[in-house]
């Protein structure tokens, strides 16, 4: 079955907030409706937003680290939040795993809201109903877009990839294959909701430099020392000196 | 979380409206047995299923003020085979209704004998819509109380303690308030009632307790450390990713500071249990005033302890909103 997710990279987010914003910018002029914004020039601006890009320090000073934390909407795979819903307004996808919410029936009783560990929930205060991200469902299975667009806005918009997009129950997506191989894990997977997106963690990336690699042993000149030994002080050029 | 007043008055008013029908019906088995003197049921059961049906109303009334969209409220009953609160808003109706015939029963003094019990006891319309009454009440106990205990993620409200304190609850103060009804309109049940009133007064007291005991113990599940899944002991938020507040901002926080939160657990632990306990008990033989007086502080503390009990539940989520930068 399908299951389309967010695989985030932590080791490559930088923070920079592109996929917030251009998140807000296609969900709110996008079929689903406006994302309003109340009060957004005033003193408490406040609105509603699909994901949000946090950060945190982990460490001891000076042995810190900054995490930028792109916080998504994570399509659980047992959604806690679709059965609580007395009018069935949230709902699970069967063909794509998606969990949407159907705008004509909900009646705005944040119970749904009570019942997500992760906050993915948020009332729109003017149309008084739960919103939540779609991944993009207008926009990944519009077909007058080419197929490099039919991503998720937030995908599209990271500039350094952080984001990928595709079936996780398929195991040779790149997604699976990001999962499998760096690490991949769920968030709060003490609740067994199993959220679809996943997070890559940070790594690090140590690059050790042995000497042959910057004198090359196996330079054949070397062996035979045809050509003129130069100074000291000259570069080192294979096949053109013999260090 | 933060305590919507819509709730509170949902839960506060049709809990005290389903003990007011409990005991209403209770007094009419004991009646019925000869255990207790008959009242005047058009007085006592007609005007008492009319007072829990306002209650009931009332708390109808404040729930819509919880909803975004009231005008698609019908919708509600429609998901009943997952749902708490769909459950709830069909058994709501349901026992609203019987309420309502089991008043009229005994308004137009309808008591023809539908069948008579081995002992020789007539059985009435009014008694089976009494059966059919308690059933629902203990139904719309269970379904409110579930749609809180069944959360697995608040831990504070995932326990059968919920339940019970509830029904607890609901019934102290729907027994109190027949107490001070019967004191009015029928004086020789009040003894039973205000006995009764101060018997679950005392076995809430337990509940709330065991409650307020387990919920000082509890140990999140939840940690920073899974919130965004990276092992270290040390981890702190520099920004939550905006500086405005957010539906995830204030809809999962009360806002207070500790020590009001301190402070109405104090006057709630005084004014549900002790208090109304020593009005019960003085107006044992029909102080009208001394039971309408335990009625109103114990429906004020429980005002209290429903505020306190959304206020102390704490969402995981909250791990995600800690700091603003």
């Amino acid at each position: 079955m399908t299951q389309l997710a967010l695989v985030i990279d932590l080791n490559v987010c930088v923070g920079c907030q592109a996929c917030v914003t251009s998140c807000k910018e296609w969900n709110t002029s996008g079929s689903a409706g406006p994302m309003v914004d109340q009060n957004p020039y005033g003193a408490d601006p406040t609105g509603t937003f699909f994901n949000r890009v946090q950060t945190f320090e982990v460490g001891e000073f000076p042995n810190t680290e900054t995490v930028h934390f792109p916080k998504s909407r994570p399509h659980c795979v047992e959604p806690p939040c679709v059965p609580v819903c007395p009018t069935g307004a949230s709902y699970k996808r069967k063909e794509d795993g998606i969990v949407l919410v159907d705008y004509d029936k909900c009646i705005g009783c944040k119970y749904c809201s009570w019942a997500c560990p992760y906050g993915a929930r948020e009332l729109d205060e003017q149309q008084q109903v739960m919103k939540k991200c779609t991944l993009c469902v207008d926009r990944i299975y519009d077909m007058s877009m080419v197929e490099a667009d039919r991503k998720p806005s937030c995908v599209k918009a990271c500039p350094t990839s952080a984001r990928l997009f595709g079936d996780i129950h398929d195991p040779e997506s790149a997604v699976s294959l990001a999962i499998r191989e760096s690490g991949g894990y769920p968030l709060m997977p003490e609740w067994g909701t199993h959220p679809a997106n996943h997070y890559l963690p940070r790594r690090k990336t140590r690059i050790k430099i042995h000497e042959d690699e910057l004198e090359r042993a196996d330079n054949p000149l070397k062996v035979d020392r045809q050509l003129p030994r130069p100074a000291m002080s000259e570069p080192t050029l294979d096949d053109v000196t013999t260090w | 979380m933060h305590p919507a007043f819509s709730v509170i008055f949902l839960t506060t008013l049709i809990g005290a409206a389903q003990g007011l029908f409990l005991a209403l019906f209770t007094a009419q088995s004991y009646a019925a047995f000869k255990l207790l003197p008959q009242p005047d049921a058009h007085a006592f059961y007609g005007q008492g299923s009319l007072l829990a049906l306002v209650l009931l109303v009332a708390g109808l009334v404040a729930s819509f003020f919880h909803l975004g969209h009231p005008e698609r409220a019908w919708r509600t009953a429609t998901k009943w085979r997952t749902s708490w609160l769909s459950r709830e808003v069909i058994v709501l109706p349901a026992f609203m209704g019987v309420v309502f015939l089991y008043g009229l029963a005994h308004w137009l003094d309808w008591h023809p004998v539908l069948m008579t019990l081995p002992g020789g006891l007539p059985v009435d319309p009014s008694a089976i819509l009494g059966v059919a009454g308690t059933v629902l009440a203990f139904a719309l106990f269970i379904c409110t109380a579930m749609i809180y205990a069944c959360l697995k993620f608040l831990a504070e409200w995932h326990s059968p303690l919920t339940v019970i304190n509830y029904i607890l609850l609901g019934g102290a103060s729907g027994f109190t308030l027949a107490a001070a009804f019967a004191a009015a309109t029928a004086p020789e049940l009040v003894g039973f009632l205000a006995g009764w009133a101060a018997i679950i007064t005392v076995l809430a007291l337990f509940g709330r307790g065991a409650s307020l005991v387990r919920n000082a113990r509890l140990k999140p599940k939840s940690t920073l450390q899974t919130a965004i899944g990276i092992k270290h002991p040390k981890i702190a938020q520099k920004t939550q990713g905006f500086m405005g507040g957010s539906f995830n901002t204030r809809e999962f926080f009360h806002g207070q500071p500790v020590a009001v939160l301190r402070g109405v657990k104090w006057f709630f632990l005084l004014a549900v249990f002790p208090v109304p306990l020593l009005f019960q008990l003085s107006g044992m033989h029909g102080g009208f005033g001394l039971l309408l007086t335990a009625f109103v502080v114990q429906y004020a503390g429980l005002l209290a302890e429903r505020w306190y009990f959304f206020a102390q539940a704490n969402h995981p989520q909250n791990l995600y909103y800690q700091s603003i930068a």
